[in-house]
């Protein structure tokens, strides 16, 4: 077989069963392939003795004839995991040479299916941004160009290097993140799927946090069926992460049956927004006549305090992230500044988190250290989080009104170039997750697929969100999309 | 509401961040930007709202008060930038 990295789970795990091929050889293709591809800035920790190892020992449990769901697939791990004894520095400068004696669980989940470890993706700082221009190891880099245009455009952010690597065939799937569409809106602008599960499917443990009632992992990958294997595989109850959910995991592939006759799909209102490109308004439009189609019933809903999710976010994400990024010290891990004489313990702080943190990341602490400080705590922080409990309430109603997945558009634009917003003002950047981010505030789980291209030839995808819980079928109505869609473009290989 | 140079470097002091004198100017004005935009939430009307807690209300988990970790010195102190005999080291605390 050729090309052994070009294919996506579900064809790779079946062409292992059927001998086919052997990990080792499926392996080596995507090490080579990420070899080739430096130019992405994809990979930034490789691990290929890891890979081999791991490669090895699925060969022969497939030879044994026990192989569970991930068995020789290997897949490419966000940074922002914690990797027993692989560099996991969530591409900040302050978490430098910081090698965990841990696994995440979500990681050694993944590991203990049998998936494969091929190294650590590039993202933006502690999953700040959303273009992954925030990173220390400098921008992950789009496969995706603007026709004969060599602008380097963005593969979106927080899981930038994740959405790259997948889009570019380096790895089969990747982990990522997701605390205001930190996978969704990369898998948008690279023509992937990513699904951010309800909060508490996945376990937060040994994951850097950055706002810990927000963050959730979710897999990147090639389709909705691989996102359904994948994820299934993260998912587990974990006594080390107290919001972890003590439910039983489904089977999320055997949801996918592609019948989604008699469901109900709700079209918001509020997410029609002033100046959207009407290229998004027609994907959008063709994506409620493709649910339609498919025999779904398509009703009109309002979720009225959509307006207010950003700025909502914009208080608790900072709040949060200014406590979590607290434990970043200089004196247990990672970086800690050269002292001046006379120096002390304050200075050691004050020193180690201007050199250790990057411009946005800094920005952000400051932010939640304003928003939580004596005498504006409630008319900032609780004040939010009245909203966020109103914007869920928003989506209670529709639910109850038996509203069983929401279509919106994923993201407001298509990819733009690295360095086009350097000029704007931060609030400019942050409304790249106006249609995502209410999914977080609300617990929700949300799904992008890809949905077609621009004019410019860039991937769009839509957004379907989930009743709490019910991934199986919210992915099952992403698979009907999917299906109906028929999206194939794969960027032309230049790097 | 406006930040001021003086709230900046307050804001800056306590989350132990160093912000050059020459900064403080520009970071304040980012605040003001940011915080503008936060400041729509007053338009809501959150009277008898309780904030959000959890997308599904549940207990949290409790467990036996018991010991279900700990004895890893070495490994806890692998990556500290200076750890001496056993104990992290960090620059005099008390005169």
């Amino acid at each position: 077989m050729s090309d052994l990295n070009k294919l996506g789970l579900a064809e790779a795990r079946d062409a292992l069963r059927k001998g086919d091929t052997t990990s080792v050889e499926l392996t080596e293709a995507c090490l080579s392939a990420i070899d080739a591809a430096d130019a992405l800035n994809a990979f930034v920790h490789k691990t290929p003795e890891i890979a081999m190892e791991r490669a090895k020992a699925a060969d022969e449990r497939i030879k044994a004839g026990d192989a569970p769901s991930m068995c020789g697939l290997p897949i490419g791990i966000k940074d922002l995991f914690c990797t027993k004894g692989v560099p996991s520095q969530a591409a900040s400068r302050i978490l430098e040479g910081f090698k965990p004696e841990y696994e995440s669980t979500v990681s050694q989940n993944l590991a203990d299916a049998g998936a494969v470890m091929l190294g650590k993706l590039n993202m933006d700082e502690f999953a700040m941004g959303s273009s992954n221009e925030t990173s220390v190891y400098g921008n992950a880099i789009s496969p995706w160009r603007r026709g004969n245009d060599d602008t380097p455009l963005t593969p979106g952010g927080s899981s930038g290097g994740s959405a790259a690597a997948v889009a570019a065939d380096l790895c089969l799937a990747a982990t990522g993140t997701d605390t205001g569409g930190s996978i969704r809106q990369p898998a948008a602008f690279t023509g992937i799927t990513g699904i951010k599960p309800t909060y508490g499917r996945c376990s937060r443990w040994g994951i850097v946090a950055f706002a810990s009632s927000l963050d959730q992992a979710g897999p990147m990958t090639k389709s909705v069926r691989d996102a359904a294997i994948m994820l299934e595989a993260m998912c587990s109850h974990d006594p080390k992460d107290s919001t972890s959910a003590d439910l039983p995991v489904p089977d999320f592939e055997a949801a996918l049956t592609g019948d989604i006759k008699g469901k109900t799909i709700g079209i918001p209102r509020e997410y029609r927004m002033d100046g959207m490109p009407d290229e998004i308004e027609a994907l959008w439009a063709e994506g409620r006549k493709m649910m339609e189609d498919a025999g779904a019933k398509i009703v009109d809903i309002s979720l009225p305090h959509t307006k207010y999710a950003l700025p909502a976010y914009y208080v608790i994400a900072p709040a949060e992230a200014s406590s979590n990024l607290a434990r970043y010290d200089g004196v247990r891990y990672g970086h800690r500044a050269k002292l001046s004489q006379g120096d002390g313990i304050t200075e050691m702080y004050e020193k180690t988190r201007a050199e250790g943190f990057g411009a946005e990341v800094q920005r952000r602490v400051m932010v939640g250290t304003y928003v939580l400080s004596a005498g504006f705590y409630d008319a900032y922080y609780n004040r939010a989080r009245k909203v966020r409990a109103l914007i869920k309430k928003d989506f209670d109603d529709v639910f109850a009104q038996g509203v069983d997945a929401i279509l919106t558009p994923a993201t407001p634009s298509a990819s733009f170039g690295l360095g086009e917003m350097t000029d704007a003002d931060p609030v400019q950047m942050y409304l790249n997750d106006v249609f995502t981010v209410t999914v977080n505030l609300a617990g929700l789980p949300g799904v992008s697929v890809p949905a077609g291209v621009d004019k410019q030839g860039l991937p769009l995808g839509l957004q379907l969100i989930g009743r709490p819980w019910e991934e199986g079928d919210l992915l099952n109505s992403a698979f009907a999309l999917e299906r109906a869609a028929g999206f194939v473009a794969k960027p032309a290989k230049w790097w | 509401m406006s930040i001021d140079q003086n709230t900046a470097a307050k804001v800056a002091k306590l989350a132990r961040i160093k912000v050059e004198e020459d900064a403080l100017p520009a970071l304040a004005q980012e605040f003001n930007t940011i915080l503008g935009f936060i400041e729509q939430l007053g338009e809501v009307d959150v009277e008898g709202v309780e904030p959000m807690v959890s997308v599904t209300p549940m207990r949290l988990k409790r467990r036996e008060d018991v010991v279900t970790d700990g004895d890893q010195q070495e490994k806890i102190l692998s990556n500290a930038p200076d750890a001496r005999e056993g104990f992290f080291a960090v620059p005099k605390v008390v005169e």
